[in-house]
């Protein structure tokens, strides 16, 4: 029998040693390296799925908390401690799992990097610092892990660092990380201090805050407006880490790392945590319905504007980042419609889905060595296995019965019936425009011919090898089945409210879906040359797509606004008028002063002598007045 | 009886002589030998004051002064030296080179 | 023997300075291996202070007394107390370093050793001196080898900048003198015992009109080496002049030094005159952090990078002092430690590169990275602790300062937030400039640390990311140390 409570420090800190080894003995031996950081992966996961099987069985000691001393002085005490219940649990089990799979995948993608140790190395952290993320019990552990991520995803982004590209992706995603933390840090603040209103101690723990927050407003110990306030600001972190409007401009570009990064980046670690976050946090929200509101709108913004865009790229990892921005805006969206389970069944299902297109798409630039997808095609003959799970990749995420995406999207859709019809239209409208750009990529890069212009090497074109394909396999197999698997009703615990089923919802976003499809089809199926139809149709609106609503110049002319401008007017203002005027002036002061003075100075000895004696002279004869 | 004023008196006296001579005498040696006196000067005082009181930090004040003293005469002494090897004269007025 | 830990800590460097007074020239070996020894020892020593300092029972411990001039109250009396253990730890694993680096020295080593170890003993006095006469001797023996070790060894406009260092910190050492002897009288004791004056004031505070003129010339006095704002110029400026060990110190240690005297002499004696001016201080480091943040934007050399990101880090401890607040003042002491070897390793690094390029503007650096894989992850480490990132023990000292400034000073404490995302800028943008993208030509013969030489970068790297994982390790002795003063602001109702 296995200590429970020993788990949660194997699983948390197994990835941290193999990169703590990694980093200090292995640098130079890749093998080493490789086995070790995904052996660690896989103690997490078996170590997950033992504490999964055994609070399945004794669900009623749900939820445990433990905690240790980590700084702790008078006035203030922050522990370090695991919260496990149901959403931790199955969280764990979504990032080691799925985590598993692109681990061992990377050994395959990987190999020969000349850098194939720090990669592993920096992928041990990561995993670390998001599992940290899902077993945090406080908030400023939370907060603790979430740095760490932006750290680790920094490291993996800018990981072919002489690549500029790829360096200033890197910065891309800390800095603007770090503005949404901005608001993240202030909010934690802030519920800290709310927390000691009614006279306790104050504290970061969920367990204290999930009752005393709530507490408060009954008790009119507080505004809602500073409630409201404190949840914004909480929120900025999730509209950070989790790429929504407008924060979200980070995440394409994080295609610059290494395939299997960006599946890991956005499938079950990084992005997922701004949405557990809200899961984990919804006690600060749930009483606010404006909170709920605002959230669900951005949601929806972030989901639409993302597909959009999604339409007019043509890099196949593009295609999927922007797809990726949009259900993380579904996910947003089912939290704010007031039902952090849906958004956390999503989350799983998308964790499947997502991970498998992104691992396929790595395997099609693995060997076509090309992310464009008009450079790809007719992949149905040459790579089997991988575009067979990429299909069904695909119509997960369209959400057709009976791939997992149907359900959980569907319930998402079902909710906004309900709450929102606004919202639900959007929502459905993006269901459809989902269906269409994923069915514009299957047909130019898989299922329509090859169009490379030189494509003298056809026969290195083939399915990845099995350490590649069978983690393709493994994912496809959940992706079709997730969705059977009752994960709402382990999340909600068996009690609560039933997950809703509206056939009407059901059938219409189904008929959308398939809509999308043929549309996608009749567009694309029959296009031979490398020129996208769209491109006709909507000219100048086709351009603004392009160029992504120009909100990335926003954000570069905004930040050299500061870096540039700003900081040059101050170091003129510190050099011309704090140094020139302030320090030299005073020192030119001093300069002219004596030179002035130094006139006094004969040079002639015995002048200095008697003005020393009339001094003296003075000093006595004035003491003598003054009587000593 | 010799009280406190009488040496007193003399110690001003001894003074005021070493001082005229310091702002007087043009040559480097009578003003080492003036300072001598200043110093002597204040020495007396200080032992009358010692022996007046009964107190005898007074004379160790003297023995360090006396040191201090030696100590300046023989730096004195050789910048004297120096001074006239290099300008051939120990008049202090040729020797202004001090100032600005 | 009359001599007990705390005074071999501060004997030994100066023995060993002594000793290589008597080694020929031209025997450089001889000469690194005494100077090595001797810091090795002090570290030692140091380290045996800090692990056996009885944090329960709290005080000063270690202490040695000798009586000096008795009239004036002038003893040599040292000892250690929870904050003076901590940043003597510090400062004895800096010296290390900076002993180390200095062994690349290839000028009159001998000399720049000499000065070296001397600047040392000024750093290790100020902290462990219990009579004020002393601690400000110290801290004077601590500014004056740096005007030397700068204007003959230093490069660029070395000599404008030694002399605006030390004359910039002489100043404010004067201004600080005028209330030290102020406070003098004002206690009516005659004397410079700091025990015996703390004492004092915990019975019966200072006079509040004392304290109200004597606390700004405190503040602004010691405040010059923390850079405060406007006084910061100095700093950049002599950094970018100065070797690269002597810029470890300075950086590391001596701006830490006038932090220590604001927090023992300053808070700790004139509590309701802090409380009084604190406020304004807190805005003061706000402008620190973000002026001083953002210009770093604008710099073009990497050692200028440094020195206003270190100006702009001192507006942490600043605001951390000016809260008065247990949470505030353990992480402000907490950031002392860990900006210390955070700053000494961004130097030493920039240096280590500088002495092969001879270049230290940022547009001639790039894609260093791959030539320089350890000093590039190392820098890289640096510019991520710099930035707060959990893990390096800055981010406990940020976040102790920033959660308790948020009840004394919320609105100073949310604009020293943004100091983070723009560290994270400026310290990203470095690091994409020097050691990122394609590999430039100035970097063409560049070759790793290897050896010994790799040594100080490591020791200062792991013992900020111990004390960053676990804080534990500091703050029972930070907060002995900060007990007694806080209990006298408290016991003055603040």
């Amino acid at each position: 029998m296995v200590n429970i409570t020993l788990l949660p420090w194997v699983i948390l800190f197994s990835p941290l040693l193999a990169a703590f080894f990694i980093a200090l003995f292995f640098l130079r031996s890749p093998k080493i390296a490789g086995i070790l950081s995904t052996a660690s992966v896989l103690i997490s996961f078996a170590a997950s799925a033992a504490l999964f099987g055994f609070y399945l069985k004794n669900p009623s000691l749900l939820p445990v908390e433990t905690a240790y001393a980590w700084i702790s002085i008078p006035g203030l005490s922050i522990p370090f401690g695991f919260l496990i219940d149901r959403l931790s649990l199955l969280m764990l089990l979504i990032v080691t799992g799925v985590g598993s799979c692109i681990f061992l995948y990377s050994i395959g993608y990987m190999r020969g990097d000349q850098s194939f140790p720090r990669y592993f190395a920096s992928l041990s952290l990561f995993a670390f610092s998001m599992l940290g993320i899902v077993l945090a019990h406080n908030f400023l552990m939370l907060f603790v892990f979430w740095e760490l991520v932006a750290v680790s995803s920094y490291l993996l982004i800018g990981f072919w660092f002489e690549k500029p590209s790829a360096a200033d992706a890197g910065n891309k995603a800390f800095i603007i990380n770090r503005v949404g933390d901005f608001g993240f840090v202030i909010g934690i603040f802030m519920v800290w201090m709310l927390s000691g209103l009614g006279g306790a101690e104050r504290t970061f723990l969920f367990s204290e805050l999930a009752t005393r927050i709530p507490d408060l407003a009954h008790q009119n110990l507080v505004t809602p407006a500073i409630l409201t306030v404190a949840a914004f600001l909480v929120f900025c972190g999730v509209v950070g880490k989790s790429a929504q409007f407008p924060l979200y401009i980070w995440l394409p570009d994080a295609m610059e790392g290494p395939t299997p990064v960006s599946a890991l980046i956005h499938a079950a670690t990084m992005v997922a945590a701004g949405v557990y976050l809200l899961a984990r946090t919804f006690f600060l929200i749930h009483d606010l319905p404006n909170v709920l509101e605002t959230i669900a709108v951005i949601g929806v913004i972030t989901a639409g504007m993302a597909a959009l865009l999604a339409v007019v790229q043509n890099d196949i990892k593009k295609i999927l980042a922007y797809s990726t921005i949009s259900q993380l805006g579904y996910m947003v969206m089912a939290v704010g419609l007031g039902s952090s389970t849906i958004g956390m069944y999503h989350l799983t299902t998308h964790a499947f889905f997502k991970a498998l297109l992104f691992l396929g798409a790595g395997a099609m630039i693995h060997s076509l060595h090309t992310q464009n997808i008009w450079e790809m095609g007719s992949l149905l003959k040459r790579m089997p296995v991988t575009a067979a799970t990429f299909l069904i990749g695909t119509l997960a995420l369209c959400g057709i019965y009976p791939f997992s995406g149907f359900f959980s999207k569907d319930e998402i859709l079902a909710l906004a019936y309900e709450e929102n019809r606004v919202i639900y239209f959007a929502a459905l409208l993006t269901a459809g425009l989902t269906a269409f750009y994923m069915t514009r990529a299957v047909w130019i890069a898989i299922l329509g011919p090859d169009r490379k212009t030189h494509g003298h090497d056809h026969h290195a074109v083939h399915d990845a090898e099995p350490i590649m394909k069978w983690p393709l396999i493994v994912l496809a197999f959940f992706s079709v089945t997730a969705g059977f698997m009752g994960i709402p009703a382990f999340i909600m615990g068996g009690h609560g409210e039933h997950p809703h089923f509206n056939m009407a919802v059901a059938i219409t976003s189904t008929g959308v879906a398939l809509a999308g499809i043929a549309l996608g089809t009749l567009l694309y199926a029959r296009v031979k040359n490398r020129q996208d139809p769209l491109e006709r149709f909507f000219g100048k609106a086709y351009d603004v797509l392009v160029k992504k609503y120009y909100l990335d110049e926003a954000f570069l002319a905004l930040a050299n606004f500061f870096q540039k401008l700003i900081a040059q007017i101050l170091f003129i203002f510190d050099s011309k008028v704090i140094i020139d005027r302030g320090a030299n002036g005073a020192a030119q002061l001093t300069a002219g002063l004596g030179s002035f003075i130094r006139y006094a100075q004969t040079g002639k000895l015995q002048t200095t002598a008697l003005v020393f004696s009339f001094g003296l002279v003075a000093l006595v004869a004035f003491m003598f007045l003054r009587g000593f | 009886m010799i009280s406190l004023h009488h040496y007193l008196t003399v110690s001003a006296l001894l003074f005021a002589l070493g001082l005229a001579g310091l702002l007087v005498r043009r040559n480097m040696l009578m003003i080492l030998l003036s300072i001598e006196l200043i110093l002597n000067a204040a020495n007396l005082s200080f032992v009358a004051f010692s022996s007046y009181w009964g107190d005898l930090s007074g004379q160790a004040v003297v023995f360090f002064t006396m040191l201090v003293a030696a100590a300046e005469v023989t730096v004195g002494l050789s910048i004297a030296v120096l001074l006239y090897r290099k300008k051939d004269t120990t008049d202090t007025r040729e020797l202004e080179t001090l100032k600005w | 023997m009359p001599f007990g830990l705390t005074s071999w800590i501060l004997l030994t460097p100066a023995l060993g300075g002594c000793l290589l007074l008597f080694v020929p020239k031209n025997r450089p070996d001889t000469l690194k291996a005494i100077a090595v020894l001797s810091v090795t020892v002090s570290l030692f020593l140091a380290a045996l202070t800090f692990f056996n300092y009885d944090k329960v029972a709290g005080g000063y411990q270690f202490v040695d007394r000798v009586e000096w001039v008795k009239s004036l109250g002038i003893f040599y009396h040292v000892g250690l107390d929870g904050i003076s253990s901590v940043l003597v730890l510090m400062t004895a694993i800096l010296a290390f370093a900076g002993v180390m680096v200095s062994c690349s020295v290839t000028r009159d080593l001998k000399e720049y050793l000499i000065f070296y170890l001397f600047l040392i003993v000024g750093c290790f006095g100020v902290l462990v001196s219990l009579n004020i006469f002393f601690m400000y001797f110290f801290y004077e023996t601590a500014v004056v080898p740096v005007f030397p070790l700068i204007g003959v060894w230093g490069s660029g406009n070395k000599e404008y900048a030694t002399m605006k260092l030390t004359l910039y910190l002489t100043l404010g050492a004067l201004l600080a003198l005028i209330a030290l002897l102020g406070l003098y009288f004002v206690t009516g004791l005659q004397t410079f015992e700091l025990p015996l004056i703390e004492a004092a004031v915990t019975a019966q505070p200072l006079p509040i009109e004392f304290q109200m003129w004597a606390f700004p010339l405190i503040m602004v006095g010691f405040g010059v080496i923390l850079t405060l704002w406007p006084f910061h110029t100095w700093s950049p400026m002599g950094y970018a002049a100065a070797p690269t060990s002597v810029s470890m110190l300075h950086a590391g240690v001596l701006k830490k030094l006038g932090a220590f005297a604001i927090i023992k002499l300053g808070i700790g004696l004139m509590p309701q005159g802090a409380a009084y001016w604190m406020p304004y201080v807190a805005w003061i480091a706000v402008i620190n952090i973000v002026y001083c943040g953002l210009i770093a934007f604008s710099q073009k050399d990497l050692k200028f990078i440094l020195g206003y990101s270190s100006c702009s880090h001192m507006g942490f401890i600043l605001l951390g002092l000016a809260c008065l607040t247990p949470t505030a003042l353990n992480g402000a002491v907490f950031f002392m430690f860990s900006h210390g070897l955070m700053a000494a390793l961004g130097f030493a690094l920039v240096g280590f590169i500088y002495d092969q390029t001879h270049t230290r503007l940022l547009e001639d650096w790039g894609g260093f990275g791959k030539k320089v894989p350890l000093v590039g992850t190392l820098f890289v480490m640096t510019a991520l602790a710099s930035a707060g990132v959990p893990g390096f023990g800055n981010f406990i000292g940020e976040i102790m300062i920033l959660l308790g400034a948020w009840d004394r000073h919320r609105v100073p404490a949310i604009l020293a937030v943004t100091g983070l995302i723009i560290t994270a800028g400026y310290m990203l943008k470095t690091v994409r400039g020097a050691f990122q993208g394609p590999l430039k030509t100035k970097g063409n013969m560049l070759k790793d640390a290897t050896g010994a030489g790799r040594l100080p970068y490591l020791l200062l790297i792991a013992i900020l990311l111990l004390v960053g994982l676990l804080p534990s390790l500091l703050l029972p002795s930070i907060s002995a140390g900060t007990k007694p003063i806080l209990e006298r602001l408290a016991s003055s109702g603040i």
